[in-house]
């Protein structure tokens, strides 16, 4: 998959999990740059993007992101 | 349904709803669970308010009566102990005291059950652990009682069995979610190591809605009666064309599945669920296999109204809840066939119409994932329910051949033993108050705490009511408390009826037993109350057609004007 389909494909979770109108992401965002976006979301999007991705993450990767841009990265690598 | 889904009901109209609050305390993060909890709430039409504690705090806020959870004043506290932090726990304790483990947690349980109780007038909810197997013993762990799993498992006999003595008490069964589910969708470990969360994210409407499900037992929300289709239901072929001897039940082809769900339905019998059948067929060849066939589990005895004829199964149904007196919403409708289920769905909204599988090997188990029939108590006067509602049957029959009301009334022979509250009493009249919706003037539920309490207070009168008559005994019936709000006024705290024994003049039997008590201890007068229910339209006119005077909220009676109301009910002498 290249860069991006995932940047698309992020943008409709996220749009659908946080539900709170559209979302336009970009690589350099961080959860400071989208409303609604915390700690807790984050639970969920993490789930979200690895069943609809299929995909696992690790622990570790979990909490290594900065922004979306190193989120991409990762999912790149799977 | 995803947790997204129920997330999403948080933001529609709770208008309307019944309003409750629910306090979870929790030693993980659990600010998905309380989000899940209000979102499962709307589908059972509860708007239950949910203040989250920060977690690690049961304790605290448990002890510390100046806590925010005090100061919130809940209906109901949720307590989720997970078993993973049970594990840490074990981990932490001494290797010299992990034999005691399990009973040093439950008695620190009591502890803070007992100060909640003593504190606030609240149902507690509490988890079971789910088993988490550290292996450290392999499958020798159920020889050696300090390992974990030893612990854990005696913990959760010992849960089960507090929660037998203490009616507040009650136990979510997280250990069965666990075992239908399965570990790896319950628990999710990077989840839980990166954000302190315990459920996964897709456990957790699973969970929510078990929880749900205990509350709305708890506000009278529960089935009571479930409606059975023959053919391909209770048996395998259709007995109009196979005939008796070639329908699959017992040995013959697949009736095993059809044996093992009636041993369900008997079950459900047992436990005071009304069973009755409605199926298009001819009366006399429906009712064969109930009278001859030697494998049938169900017997014509255990249903309380068959109804076997080629009307539709919407006026059947109709039918049926008239003879029983309860609400669409206490039933479910059982049938194989889609269509049927269609017609009964779009012309009684308010039943549960379970979308069978069409293989009958697969009903039970489907049937247990809907968990139809949670319950918030269970006397032994249920299982006698059936035989009850025969009579009823029998009543209906009976009477249409009577011209005149009275006449009818009087060949009934009725008799009623009127007796305070006692110890044989009280399980069977807090169980009223719970269930009680539609005869029910105010509707304030009291479990059995409550009642004992009222019981033995000065403040109140108590008076509780069988009636029986030539077809049978309906048992305690009617329950009254009376409070003496004034010196001269008797206020009717709570009056309420079983439904069956409507329309047989019981409520003026009722209202000349309380004047005779107030007019024998010098009242004035009496004051009542309609505190209005969605479903209690039933006895809004109840004062008024008694004579009670309109005072403002209030009904008043003046005892010195009141003439006794003609009944047909005699007072049982022993």
């Amino acid at each position: 998959m290249k860069r991006a389909e995932i940047i698309s494909q992020l943008n409709e979770i996220f749009e659908d999990i946080i539900d709170e109108g559209p979302i336009s992401l970009s690589d350099t965002n961080t959860a400071n740059d989208v409303d609604g976006w915390d700690s807790l979301t984050n639970v969920q999007l993490i789930v979200a993007i690895e069943k609809i991705m299929n995909i696992r993450f690790t622990s570790e990767e979990i909490q290594s992101w900065k922004n979306v841009g190193e989120m991409v990265d990762c999912i790149l690598t799977k | 349904m995803t947790f997204n889904e129920l997330k999403k009901n948080l933001k529609k109209n709770f208008t309307g709803f019944e309003p409750l609050k629910l306090a979870l305390l929790g030693d993980s993060a659990t600010q998905f669970l309380a989000q899940a909890i209000r979102g499962a709430g709307y589908n059972q039409r509860l708007d239950i308010n949910v203040y989250d504690a920060d977690f690690n705090q049961v304790d605290r806020q448990i002890l510390d009566l100046s806590s925010e959870l005090h100061g919130f004043q809940p209906d109901i506290i949720l307590i989720f102990e997970a078993g993973h932090k049970l594990l840490q726990k074990f981990n932490k304790a001494e290797a010299g005291i992990r034999a005691d483990f399990a009973e040093n947690q439950i008695s620190h349980i009591h502890h803070l059950v007992d100060a909640l109780q003593n504190n606030l007038k609240t149902k507690v909810i509490y988890f079971n652990y789910a088993e988490e197997d550290d292996r450290v013993f392999g499958n020798f762990a159920n020889k050696v009682p300090s390992s974990f799993i030893f612990q854990q498992r005696k913990l959760n006999y010992l849960l089960t069995e507090y929660a037998t003595t203490n009616t507040c008490f009650n136990i979510c069964d997280m250990s069965a979610m666990q075992s239908k589910m399965g570990r790896a969708l319950l628990f999710s470990p990077a989840i839980y190591t990166t954000s302190e969360m315990v459920l996964s994210i897709d456990a957790l409407p699973m969970v929510a809605e078990s929880v749900v499900q205990m509350i709305a037992a708890f506000q009278g929300k529960f089935k009571k009666c479930i409606i059975l289709d023959l053919d391909n239901l209770l048996w395998g072929g259709v007995i109009g064309d196979d005939g008796l001897d070639n329908i699959q039940i017992g040995g013959l082809g697949v009736g095993k599945a059809f044996t093992e769900f009636q041993y369900w339905v008997k079950k459900l019998q047992q436990r005071g669920i009304i069973i009755c059948i409605c199926s298009k067929n001819t009366d006399s060849v429906a009712k064969e296999p109930f009278e001859k066939h030697p494998d049938m589990v169900l017997r014509l005895k255990d249903i309380a109204v068959f109804l076997a004829n080629w009307k539709n199964k919407a006026d059947n149904i109709n039918r049926i809840q008239q003879i029983l007196n309860i609400g669409f919403d206490s039933m479910v409708f059982l049938d194989d066939n889609p269509f049927e289920r269609n017609m009964v769905i779009q012309n009684i909204p308010d039943i549960t119409v379970p979308e069978l599988p069409e293989d009958p090997a697969e009903y039970l188990e489907y049937l247990y994932t809907l968990n139809l029939f949670e319950t918030a108590s269970y006397s032994s006067e249920d299982a006698n329910r059936t035989e009850k509602y025969q009579k009823e049957s029998e009543r209906v029959v009976a009477q249409a051949s009577f011209a005149n009301e009275n006449d009818f009334l009087k060949s009934l022979d009725m008799l009623s033993d009127v007796q305070p509250f006692n110890s044989f009493s009280i399980p069977r009249v807090a169980q009223l108050s719970q269930r009680s919706n539609q005869f029910n003037l105010r509707t304030i539920r009291y479990n059995e705490e409550d009642i004992k309490r009222i019981t033995a207070s000065e403040r109140y009168i108590t008076f509780s009511f069988t009636l029986e008559d030539k077809y049978g005994d309906n048992g305690l019936i009617c329950v009254i408390i009376l409070e003496k709000k004034q010196p001269k006024t008797l206020f009717i705290d709570t009056w309420l009826m079983s439904c069956r024994v409507l329309k047989r003049g019981m409520e003026n039997f009722v209202l000349n037993t309380i004047v005779d008590y107030a007019r024998d201890k010098g009242y004035q007068n009496i004051v009542g109350e309609y505190l209005p229910t969605a479903k209690n339209a039933l006895a809004k006119d109840l004062y008024a057609n008694l004579g009670f005077t309109q005072d403002g909220a209030h009904w008043r009676l003046e005892i010195a004007d009141y003439q006794p109301k003609e009944c047909f009910i005699n007072i049982k002498k022993l």
